[in-house]
C-alpha cells in the first residue's frame, strides 16, 4: 500500500515536473535576451575624481562576478588612479574605507584609457561607427538579442555629462545614440544608470523603445560623495554607487530579484539626493525584469532527465510560387524626427521669471530719451 | 536736440555742475572714506572658502611623530651656529645629507649703498644651504618649497630643527608629486633674494652669487617658517609682501582650514578673532586688523622672507609662531602635523593656484573683503579729482567777464582769448613741471658718497624742503606775469595728472593709493592762488607725502600697541626713509620712487598753484 502510494505520488510529481519542463522549455525566451553587455565609463579624470574611477570599477567587479566576461564589457577609464604619484597605496584603487576592498588589480582590462575616454569614442561603441582596424575588445559587437547594460559616472549638470574636463555630451546626443543602436537592432533592452549630479536630466530625453532609466539625483539635486578616506586623502566613492554595490553583493546568478527592488536602492534618508527611474519607454513590466537580465550572463540551462520529444518531421520549406508575392514582414520604426510630438509638446513647466530687469530698463530709457529729444508732437512725422 | 547738444541743457547741467561743484565733492569724500570704514563691519565680509577644487577639504592624516627629535636637532643647529659665529654650513650640510636630501649650497655677497642701521650690516656675505627631496614617482616638473630663516642670536633655532625633523619624515613617503625643497637661508632677505634669482636665473637687483648646482621643477608655492620657542601658543600667518603684492586668498584659507582642524590657534597681525562684530570694541577691533594690514601693503616692503617669492607668481606666506602668556600651549609635534597637512594638500594641486583672489583685504582671518568690495572706496575719491578737473575745464573754457573798462572789443578779446590762453598756458604749465620733475629726480637717485644713514636720510629730507622755496623761482623763468588762465591750465593739469597717478597707484597697490589719496585729493581739490596762503600753506605741507608717513609711522605703532614718543617717532620715521631707500636697491621695491619721483613733484605743482602770483 504504502509503495503504491509512494509510487502515484511519485509519478504525479515527476508528471508535474514534465508539464513544468515543458512549460519552462517555453518560457526559455520569456525575456527576449540571449547575451549581456556592459559599457561602463568613467568620464573624470585628475587625482581628486578618485571616486569616479572607484565607483566604475566596483560596478566592473559586480558584472563580472555575475557572469558578463570582459570580452562582453566596454570599459572606459582614464585609469591615472592606481598609478598616481599622489596614490599612498600604488597600483590599489579602494572603493571602502580603512582601505578594505581593492577593485583593482591585474584582471581589470581596461579598453579605453587616458585621453581616449572622449564622447566621440562613446558614440561610435555605442553606434558601432568603428574604424576597421578597432580591435573587438574595443568594439560593443551587440545584436538584436542583447541586453545591454549602460553605467555613467562622473561630473554632470543640467542636460550635460562632462568628459574629462575638456567636452560635454548632452542628453539629446545620447537619446539619439540610442535611437541609433534601435534602429540599427543594436540591442533587446538596455538599462541606462547613470551616477552624477542632477543625473535624471540626462535621461529626460530618450525616445526608443526598451529603455530604462536610473539615476542618482534629480534636476537641481547635487549627486554627493561618501567614504572619505583620511590616509589617501580623497573621498572613496559616490553614495549612490556604494549603497548600489552593496545591493549587488546580495545578488548571485541564481538570484530572482527584480528591477523594482534596484529602484529602492539608496532612497533619500541615504543618499541624501533622491534618485529617479524612468520606465515608461521599457515594454515589460518592470517587476518582470530580473537584475540578472542586465548586471549577469545567465545562461539559461536547465537540467532534466525527461525527454522531450522535438521530432516532428522537418518539412522543407515549399517553394513559393512566383507569382506569389512572398509574405513580406514590415518592421515599424520609430519616427527619426517626431515632429508632431515637437510641435504639440507641452512647454515644461518652468518657473515664470519678470521680464529682466536690466532689459526692461534699458528700453525705459530709451524710449524716454526718443520722447525727450523728438518730443511727443514729432511722433506724427515719424509714423 | 540731443540731451548734451542742445546748449540750453547743457548750460544747465554744466552750471548745476559748477553751482554744486565744492559739495559733491565734499560729499564724495565722506562717502568714500565711510566705505572704506564699513569694509571691516562683518556683514559686509565674506566667510573665507577654498576655491581650489584639487585642495579640497582637510580631509588628510598627519602623522607626524617626530617633535621632540625636532627640537633636539635645533638645540643641535644653535649650537653650531654659536661656534662658527655665523651659518653652520657642513653642519647643515651633513646633517640634510644623513636625512637623504640632495644637498647644495650658494655663495653670494652684495654692499649695501649705505650701512643699515637696523640690521647692522654694510658688507654682506652669507651661504644659502638647500636640500631638494626628490619625488619618489613623479617627473621632476614642479616643486615646493619650505623655508627657515637663519638669523644670528638665539632665534629660529627651533624653525630650522622643525624643517629637517619635517624632512627627514617626508623623505619617507611614497605619495611625493613634487619635489620638496627645504631651505635655509641666511641674511634673511637678501639670501633669499639671491636664492631666486639664481633658481629663476635673473638677475634685477645687481647682486653677486654663484650660480644654483641642483633645482626642482617650478615652484608651485612656499612656506617660510618662523619659530623662536619650544612650545607656542598661537600661529600669525603673514601675506604681505614685496610692493604690496599679497598670496592667493586660498593659500591663507587652507592655513585656516588646518588650523581648525589641528586646534591650534591662529592669528593674522597678530591680532586674534573675535566674535562680537556687533560690538562697538568688536568693529574697532576689525578695524584695527584690518589698518595694520593697509599699513603693511602701503609700505612695499616683504614682511616675511616669503614676499620675494610673489614677484616670481609663487604664492608664499610666513608663518611664526608666538609664544605669548596663554595657558594652552601646542608643541612642536602639533606644528609639524599643520605643516603636514598643509603640504600634503599643496601636493594634491594640478595648477598653480589661481581660483581664488589676488587682491583682498583681511580685517579677520576667517572673513575678508576682495577687490570688487573696496575699490569703490578709492573711485570715490578718483571722482573728486575728475569733477574739480571738469569744473576747470568749464572754467577755462567760457571767456571770463568784462569787468574793466578800455577794452576795444568783446569779439575782438574773444577770439583773441584762445590765443592768449594757449601761449602763457603751456610755458606757464610746462615750466613748474620740469622744475617739479627734476627735484623729484634729485631725491631719489642720489649718489651716496657719503656712506652713513643719517647723512642720506637728511640729505633726502633737504631736497624735499628746497623744493618748498620752488615757486619763488619758477616766477624769474618766466617770461611775463602769471595770469589768471594760467594757474588753472597748470591747476587742471596737474589734477588729471594725480588723477592717472593715483589711479594706477591703486590698481597695483590699493592700500599705498588709497592712503595718498585720502590726503592728496582734498589738496588737489582746494588749492586755489586765492586761498589765504599762510593756513593753506601749513595745511599743504601737512598733506604732503613726508608729513604723511611721519603720521602713519605714529599711527602704525599706535595700531600695535606700542606708542612712541616723538623723538622715538623721528628716528622711526628717518629710519623708514633709509629703509625703503635700501629696499629699492636691494629688492627692487618700486614705493621710494613712485613718491620721490612721481608724487612729490605732483604735490610740488599744487604748492606752485598756491603761491602763483
Amino acid at each position: 500500500m504504502k509503495i503504491l502510494t509512494f509510487f502515484s505520488l511519485f509519478s504525479t510529481f515527476l508528471s508535474a515536473n514534465s508539464i513544468n519542463v515543458e512549460e519552462n522549455a517555453g518560457q526559455f525566451f520569456s525575456s527576449g535576451h540571449t547575451n549581456n553587455w556592459a559599457v561602463l565609463v568613467c568620464t573624470s579624470r585628475f587625482w581628486f575624481n578618485y571616486r569616479h574611477v572607484a565607483n566604475t570599477l566596483s560596478v566592473y567587479r559586480s558584472v563580472k562576478r555575475l557572469g558578463i566576461p570582459d570580452s562582453h564589457i566596454v570599459l572606459m577609464l582614464a585609469d591615472d588612479m592606481a598609478c598616481n604619484h599622489r596614490n599612498p597605496k600604488p597600483a590599489t584603487v579602494f572603493s571602502h574605507k580603512n582601505m578594505e576592498l581593492n577593485v583593482y588589480g591585474d584582471d581589470v582590462e581596461v579598453d579605453y584609457r587616458g585621453y581616449e575616454v572622449t564622447v566621440e569614442n562613446f558614440l561610435r561603441v555605442l553606434t558601432g561607427r568603428l574604424p576597421p582596424s578597432t580591435p573587438r575588445s574595443k568594439r560593443l559587437l551587440s545584436d538584436d538579442r542583447s541586453n545591454i547594460l549602460i553605467y555613467l559616472t562622473g561630473h554632470g549638470g543640467n542636460g550635460f555629462l562632462k568628459f574629462q574636463d575638456s567636452e560635454e555630451i548632452s542628453n539629446v546626443e545620447l537619446a539619439d545614440a540610442f535611437e541609433q543602436m534601435w534602429q540599427k537592432r543594436r540591442y533587446n533592452e538596455l538599462l541606462f544608470i547613470i551616477d552624477t549630479c542632477q543625473g535624471a536630466s540626462m535621461y529626460e530625453r530618450f525616445y526608443s523603445p526598451n529603455l530604462m532609466a536610473l539615476a542618482s539625483s534629480q534636476v537641481g539635486e547635487d549627486s554627493l560623495s561618501h567614504q572619505p578616506d583620511l590616509a589617501i586623502g580623497v573621498h572613496l566613492m559616490d553614495r549612490y554607487t556604494f549603497y548600489l554595490l552593496e545591493f549587488l553583493e546580495d545578488i548571485h546568478p541564481a538570484s530572482k530579484a527584480n528591477m523594482k527592488d534596484l529602484f529602492k536602492v539608496c532612497p533619500k534618508s541615504q543618499c541624501v539626493s533622491t534618485p529617479g527611474h524612468r520606465t515608461d519607454l521599457f515594454l515589460r513590466d518592470p517587476g518582470s525584469a530580473l537584475i540578472t537580465d542586465f548586471f549577469g550572463s545567465v545562461r539559461k540551462v536547465e537540467i532534466t532527465m525527461e525527454t522531450i520529444n522535438l521530432t516532428d518531421l522537418i518539412k522543407e520549406a515549399e517553394q513559393n510560387p512566383m507569382n506569389e508575392k512572398p509574405q513580406k514582414v514590415t518592421y515599424s520604426y520609430v519616427d527619426q524626427l517626431p515632429v508632431s510630438e515637437i510641435i504639440h509638446q507641452k512647454p515644461k513647466q518652468k518657473d515664470w521669471h519678470p521680464p529682466d530687469g536690466f532689459i526692461l530698463g534699458l528700453w525705459t530709457l530709451i524710449l524716454l530719451v526718443f520722447f525727450k529729444t523728438y518730443g511727443i508732437k514729432h511722433l506724427k512725422h515719424i509714423f | 536736440m540731443g540731451l548734451l547738444s542742445d546748449p540750453n541743457r547743457r548750460r544747465a547741467l554744466i552750471s548745476l555742475l559748477t553751482r554744486l561743484n565744492a559739495p559733491i565733492c565734499v560729499v564724495c569724500y565722506m562717502a568714500g572714506v565711510a566705505w572704506f570704514m564699513g569694509l571691516a563691519f562683518e556683514p559686509f565680509t565674506l566667510r573665507t572658502y577654498m576655491s581650489e577644487n584639487a585642495m579640497g577639504s582637510t580631509m588628510v592624516e598627519e602623522r607626524f611623530p617626530a617633535g621632540e627629535r625636532a627640537l633636539a636637532t635645533g638645540r643641535e643647529f644653535s649650537a653650531h651656529k654659536k661656534k662658527v659665529g655665523g651659518m653652520p654650513v657642513d653642519w647643515l650640510v651633513k646633517t640634510m645629507q644623513a636625512r637623504g636630501l640632495e644637498v647644495f649650497t650658494q655663495r653670494f655677497s652684495r654692499t649695501l649703498p649705505f650701512p643699515d642701521e637696523n640690521k647692522e650690516r654694510y658688507l654682506v656675505k652669507g651661504t644659502n644651504v638647500y636640500g631638494i627631496l626628490r619625488a619618489p614617482r613623479a617627473p621632476r616638473t614642479e616643486a615646493l618649497v619650505l623655508s627657515a630663516p637663519c638669523t644670528p642670536g638665539d632665534n629660529n633655532n627651533q624653525a630650522v630643527g622643525l624643517l629637517l625633523g619635517l624632512a627627514q619624515y617626508f623623505r619617507n613617503q611614497v605619495y611625493w608629486a613634487k619635489d620638496i625643497i627645504f631651505l635655509v637661508n641666511e641674511h634673511d632677505l637678501i639670501g633669499m633674494q639671491a636664492w631666486l634669482e639664481g633658481y629663476h636665473h635673473t638677475n634685477t637687483t645687481g647682486m653677486d652669487w654663484s650660480p644654483l648646482q641642483g633645482r626642482g621643477g617650478s615652484i608651485q608655492a612656499a612656506l617660510s617658517l618662523e619659530l623662536s620657542s619650544d612650545v607656542i601658543t598661537s600661529l600669525d600667518l603673514v601675506l604681505e609682501g614685496l610692493n604690496g603684492q599679497l598670496p592667493n586668498l586660498d593659500l591663507a584659507n587652507l592655513f585656516y582650514a588646518f588650523c581648525q582642524k589641528i586646534g591650534v590657534l591662529c592669528t593674522i597681525q597678530g591680532k586674534l578673532q573675535r566674535n562680537d562684530w556687533d560690538s562697538v570694541s568688536g568693529y574697532s577691533h576689525s578695524v584695527q586688523t584690518m589698518m595694520l594690514m593697509v599699513m603693511k601693503q602701503a609700505s612695499g616692503r616683504p614682511w616675511g622672507d616669503h614676499g620675494l617669492f610673489l614677484r616670481y607668481h609663487i604664492e608664499a606666506a610666513t608663518i611664526k609662531g608666538i609664544n605669548s602668556f596663554r595657558q594652552y600651549k601646542s608643541d612642536t609635534t602639533t606644528i609639524g602635523r599643520l605643516l603636514e597637512g598643509m603640504y600634503r594638500k599643496l601636493n594634491n594641486l594640478l595648477e598653480r593656484l589661481h581660483q581664488s583672489y589676488f587682491f583682498y583685504l583681511m580685517p579677520s582671518l576667517s572673513h575678508f573683503v576682495s577687490i570688487g568690495y573696496y575699490m569703490p572706496a578709492f573711485g570715490l575719491l578718483a571722482v573728486i579729482l575728475l569733477l574739480r578737473a571738469l569744473d576747470l575745464w568749464v572754467q577755462l573754457a567760457t571767456p571770463p567777464p568784462r569787468t574793466e573798462d578800455g577794452v576795444a572789443d568783446t569779439d575782438t578779446l574773444i577770439k583773441s582769448a584762445p590765443s592768449q590762453m594757449s601761449s602763457p598756458g603751456v610755458l606757464s604749465v610746462l615750466t613748474p613741471l620740469v622744475i617739479s620733475h627734476l627735484t623729484g629726480v634729485e631725491v631719489a637717485v642720489e649718489h651716496f658718497p657719503v656712506s652713513e644713514t643719517e647723512a642720506v636720510v637728511l640729505t633726502a629730507i633737504a631736497i624735499y624742503t628746497a623744493g618748498l622755496a620752488l615757486p619763488h623761482n619758477t616766477h624769474r623763468l618766466l617770461s611775463g606775469e602769471g595770469t589768471e588762465q594760467g594757474w588753472k591750465v597748470l591747476k587742471l593739469v596737474a589734477v588729471l595728472y594725480l588723477a592717472v597717478l593715483l589711479g594706477c597707484t591703486a590698481l597695483i597697490n590699493f592700500s599705498l593709493g588709497f592712503i595718498l589719496a585720502l590726503t592728496l585729493v582734498p589738496v588737489a581739490a582746494f588749492v586755489t592762488p586765492h586761498v589765504p596762503k599762510i593756513l593753506s600753506a601749513f595745511i599743504l605741507v601737512i598733506l604732503s607725502p613726508a608729513c604723511t608717513l611721519l603720521f602713519s609711522v605714529f599711527f602704525f605703532q599706535e595700531l600695535q600697541e606700542m606708542p612712541v614718543s616723538f623723538i622715538d617717532g623721528w628716528m622711526l620715521f628717518l629710519s623708514v626713509i633709509s629703509q625703503g631707500i635700501l629696499d629699492h636697491s636691494l629688492y627692487g621695491s618700486l614705493v621710494y620712487p613712485l613718491i620721490a619721483l612721481l608724487v612729490y613733484p605732483c604735490w610740488l605743482l599744487f604748492w606752485n598753484i598756491l603761491f602763483w602770483k
